[in-house]
């Protein structure tokens, strides 16, 4: 067995490369953002630490959204796989951590009983999925694509095809939510959520990139998604946390 | 030109929209689709210490109750220990105790609860005591990078807690305090912008 890692802290969370709370163009934030200045926290043990997950916590079929779902046959839109790694910012795969996914359907309906919007449930598609990356930080889903959808934000707002992603890491520190986009969708540009993020280069880390390397022929296309989570300070400052 | 530095950047946050639920709550959503559902079980049912109910709403900049936002919480057990391999006595933690959970709001008014046990105090940085604590992250429709706060206990000595005295403000300290409402039951408001705005934290 392993020795059990030293405490280590993370590197700061780089606030002008992350949306900003107050973005007036996307409204909701307006009233959500707080107006006062955040409190830097040097990291503890209660911001190092953070949940454990296991195979026990998942079912098998969690990652494929074809199946976890399916009641008379296959959901309808186009099959993807979307794969990738989950990194730090060291360039280190991030083993055995949750990631989450849900998404709209291929006409872009949630299924959930707030959206109302024309476009159909699809009755094989659930929309959600879960997995744990493997011991070199890759996971993947099996999908359909989403399609967009309105959104009563400006008058005619669209939210381009996105799939929300959810991650741990290994430390409560480094709990991201985010989207992942379609390389290609005209609506990226337009959308003001996207347009919360203020530096383009930060916007493409969103956009997965076809990737036909990985797709399966005369079955499923594919994007590649990688997601970089807070790096973990070397071994050089781990004994400056507990004491000095 | 210098050396480039070659460190890969986070990956940018993107708000949790209005449907969170379906992928972290589905059951919420409406409909089943997972055999277990993460996050409702934070203690587990076999961990010492004093089982507490914590609640509250979520309030926007109007005073208003955010209906559709989705916290998460972090603790350590009675002890002060985390049941994580980079806290040193992580191998002494509670049978059963898990430390993580994840609640959501009620859609008709929302307030949201969980059931927990009280947690020890913890050892904090230069081997300071931090009064026992919930970390929070709040995510939302609106709310484009999760937000983290701690709550605190008002039955608790918080005097000497090193996080506490960081807000320079005293009286924004009071917006880390849960109020205590009966035996065993707190209540802790989160107010996200203006009169009262609780504290938020880089962490």
């Amino acid at each position: 067995m392993k020795p059990a890692p030293k405490p280590a802290e993370f590197y700061q969370r780089d606030r002008l490369w992350q949306p900003p709370a107050h973005a007036p163009n996307y409204k909701t934030s307006v009233p959500r953002s707080p107006r006062q200045a955040l409190l830097s926290l040097q990291g503890s043990m209660s911001e190092i630490t953070g949940p454990v997950f296991g195979h026990d916590d998942i079912a098998p079929l969690d990652n494929d959204l074809l199946k976890n779902y399916a009641k008379t046959g296959d959901p309808v839109g186009e099959r993807i796989i979307v794969h990738g790694r989950v990194l730090d910012e060291n360039g280190r795969p991030v083993p055995k951590t949750l990631v989450e996914i849900w998404q709209a359907n291929a006409g872009g309906r949630y299924r959930h009983k707030k959206d109302s919007y024309l476009a159909p449930i699809d009755p094989n598609f659930g929309g959600c999925g879960r997995t744990l990356t493997d011991e070199n930080g890759f996971y993947y889903f099996r999908t359909v694509k989403p399609g967009a959808y309105p959104w009563r934000n400006w008058v005619n707002n669209w939210r381009p095809a996105h799939i929300h992603v959810s991650v741990f890491g290994t430390a409560f520190a480094q709990r991201l939510i985010t989207q992942m986009y379609f390389e290609g969708d005209p609506l990226i540009a337009r959308c003001p959520i996207v347009q919360t993020i203020p530096d383009p280069k930060a916007i493409e880390q969103l956009i997965a990139p076809l990737d036909m390397n990985a797709a399966i022929p005369l079955d499923s296309l594919a994007y590649k998604f990688d997601i970089v989570l807070r790096g973990r300070r070397s071994t050089l400052f781990e004994n400056r946390l507990e004491g000095n | 030109m210098p050396q480039p530095l070659n460190y890969l950047k986070e990956t940018p946050s993107q708000t949790a929209g209005p449907y969170v639920h379906i992928g972290l709550a589905p059951g919420a959503a409406g409909f089943q689709i997972f055999e277990r559902e993460l996050g409702w079980d934070i203690a587990g049912p076999d961990a010492p210490g004093e089982r507490i109910r914590v609640e509250g709403v979520v309030l926007d900049g109007t005073g208003a109750p955010v209906k559709d936002v989705m916290l998460e919480v972090w603790q350590a057990d009675a002890n002060g220990i985390y049941p994580h391999p980079e806290d040193p006595r992580a191998a002494e933690v509670a049978k059963g105790f898990r430390g993580w959970g994840r609640v959501i709001t009620d859609f008709e008014t929302g307030v949201w609860g969980f059931d927990t046990i009280k947690p020890g105090a913890v050892t904090g940085r230069n081997g300071r005591i931090m009064s026992p604590h919930l970390n929070l992250w709040i995510v939302a429709r609106g709310i484009n990078i999760g937000l983290n706060t701690r709550m605190y206990f008002e039955d608790e000595d918080n005097a000497a807690d090193p996080v506490m005295n960081l807000i320079e403000q005293a009286h924004r300290r009071e917006t880390l305090l849960a109020r205590k409402v009966a035996p065993g039951q707190y209540r802790f408001d989160i107010c996200l912008q203006g009169d009262g705005e609780t504290v938020f934290m880089d962490i």
